[in-house]
């Protein structure tokens, strides 16, 4: 029930995301969903992709420093309070969201949202238990 | 155990007057036979005559790397080159060579002193001895090479490189003490486990290490990966190779400089002054015994303090401690001195493998400004952005705690700090004094 995420250490200078754009574009590799969390210095770039292995080959080949980060995909309701039932119970679980961002695609007529948790065991059971469907990361990467 | 007992366990003061009778004879005859030295004599207005106490040497000029550019290739030399057996030189990364030469007694002398090096090291005779330093215009190889012969061990003259072959030579010949860079040391144990070698089967006793500033954090690495007990050993071509100073096994604190030979000073890298024992400065060395290349109050640019607390090995002679930095990457930062390789202990300390740094320094409204870049390698690098920040913050601290001066910490990119010749460039001073 995990999706391999990989992340990026960037410094903030300009051309940079460019760079690693521009590294996975050569290498045909197709950006499935991404963020950019950053601070004054440096950033972090977390990636979705369709092929890990190739995507972390190519970049650390060009140098990048990179890190694999196990992460789940849950399908929410796109409509108002969606969210805010899945965050609730994980609340309710104790299970602490690090950081979270959307998915490109939707899952039939559902969102798709990147969580990375604090314990990630424990919340795909709290959120399986409460009718919360988590996506595979094979069906994620082919979506 | 000690290989000379005699000279090794001499009281201070009958080393002393030694030390003055043969500083006498040294600064008379380099007065007479090497025209830089006559010059620099007189230019300080002393004459070898006015040496009365060894306090007197305070008076005669120092020597430095650049006085030994000018003089090359041999004009530093006290003997014609008929009674000289031997060159060596220096690598001469930055600029020309330094070349120094040895008569068949300075020969003989060297060996005496790696042999007791090696006997500080935990060998004698029974010992095979590993000496994977370079052999050839390095002082290293040979130096070791001489020393393990004067004592009777075998030597395994392997010099440096092909690693694999190393291996499979420490796994079937069973050398007892290994000699090598302490870099070397560590790539050789990476090399064995790929081979399958684990160096606890093998028979090493002891590990002799130097001609690289090394840490306390680089010492523990080598000892757990080697299975072995490892020796700083210092010394450098223009005193006379390796064998100016050693650690003993027993204190393994502080390298005893074998004093019959060398006298030691420490002095202010600034203005010169010698420093009481205990102060941290450039370490100064005079040769009171060599023919073909004596030197007088030779400048290392090495850091260090010395100190005449007795050890319980019973050598006498005093003892320097871990070289910390180089002169040439002294930093002033409000006041306090800094080395590069103090802020290299407080990463490695923190787990940081061959940690990448940089140390920049800005003045800004009279207040200097240090950053400390440093790479961020799989190890350390985190997706998530508090784990950054607080190892940002940690480096920080610690760098506060152990040097005393607050630093701004930046985590950069893999190999965004600019290296020359493999050798990161450690220091920018962007400070217009």
């Amino acid at each position: 029930m995990r999706v391999e995420q990989i992340s990026v250490f960037l410094e903030n200078k300009a051309g940079r995301l460019s760079e690693v754009t521009g590294i996975l574009s050569e290498a045909g590799i197709n950006i499935r969903a991404l963020s950019l969390a950053d601070t004054s210095d440096f950033g972090i770039l977390r990636l979705i992709v369709n092929d890990n292995s190739k995507a972390l080959a190519a970049l650390k080949d060009r140098g990048f420093t990179v890190g694999k980060t196990d992460v789940v995909a849950v399908e929410v309701d796109d409509r108002p309070g969606g969210l805010h039932r899945i965050l609730l119970t994980l609340f309710k679980a104790n299970v602490n969201v690090e950081y979270m961002y959307a998915f490109v695609q939707q899952s039939g007529n559902n969102a798709v949202i990147i969580f990375r948790f604090d314990n990630l065991d424990e919340a795909v059971k709290v959120l399986q238990e409460n009718g919360v469907k988590v996506i595979e990361g094979e069906r994620l990467y082919a979506m | 155990m000690i290989y000379n007992i005699e000279f090794e366990t001499l009281p201070r003061e009958a080393l002393e007057a030694i030390q003055l009778r043969r500083l006498q004879v040294t600064a008379q005859r380099v007065y007479a036979t090497v025209p830089f030295y006559r010059k620099k004599f007189d230019e300080a207005g002393i004459r070898p005559g006015d040496l009365k106490s060894l306090k007197d040497l305070q008076r005669l000029p120092f020597t430095t790397k650049q006085d030994l550019r000018d003089n090359y290739p041999y004009g530093m030399f006290a003997v014609p080159m008929d009674n000289v057996v031997r060159i060596h030189a220096s690598s001469g990364t930055t600029g020309k060579p330094t070349v120094v030469g040895y008569t068949a007694r300075d020969i003989d002398l060297w060996a005496e002193l790696m042999a007791r090096a090696l006997v500080a090291g935990g060998a004698s005779r029974g010992d095979i001895v590993h000496n994977a330093y370079g052999y050839g215009l390095f002082t290293g190889g040979l130096g070791i090479h001489y020393g393990a012969e004067r004592l009777g061990a075998s030597v395994i003259p392997i010099s440096g490189g092909n690693t694999k072959r190393q291996v499979l030579i420490m796994k079937d010949f069973g050398p007892t003490i290994l000699t090598c860079t302490p870099s070397y040391a560590l790539h050789l144990a990476e090399a064995a486990a790929e081979l399958g070698v684990g160096f606890g089967d093998l028979k090493f006793k002891s590990g002799i290490f130097g001609a690289e500033p090394w840490s306390q954090n680089m010492r523990d690495e080598i000892e757990r990966k080697l299975h072995l007990k490892a020796l700083d050993i210092y010394g450098l071509s223009e005193v006379i190779g390796p064998g100016v100073s050693i650690e003993c096994l027993e204190g393994r604190n502080g390298l005893h400089i074998f004093e019959d030979h060398f006298i030691p000073e420490v002095v202010n890298p600034e203005t010169g002054e010698v420093l009481p024992h205990g102060e941290m400065g450039e370490l100064v060395f005079t040769s009171i015994t060599k023919e073909a290349f004596p030197i007088i109050r030779y400048r290392t640019r090495d850091v260090t303090s010395l100190s005449l607390e007795p050890c319980i090995c019973g050598r006498t002679h005093v003892r320097m401690n871990r070289v910390t930095g180089r002169t040439d990457d002294m930093l002033i930062i409000r006041g306090v001195n800094v080395f590069p390789s103090q802020i290299e202990s407080v990463l490695m300390e923190m787990r940081w493998v061959e940690p990448h740094y940089q140390l920049v320094v800005d003045r800004q409204d009279n207040l200097d400004i240090l950053t400390v870049k440093v790479e961020v390698g799989e190890q350390t690098f985190s997706d998530e952005v508090r784990k950054l920040q607080d190892l940002e913050r940690k480096v920080a601290k610690n760098i506060k705690e152990y040097l005393g001066v607050s630093a701004i910490v930046k985590l950069v990119e893999p190999k965004s700090i600019p290296r020359s010749e493999g050798k990161a460039q450690r220091v920018i001073d962007n400070r217009k004094i």
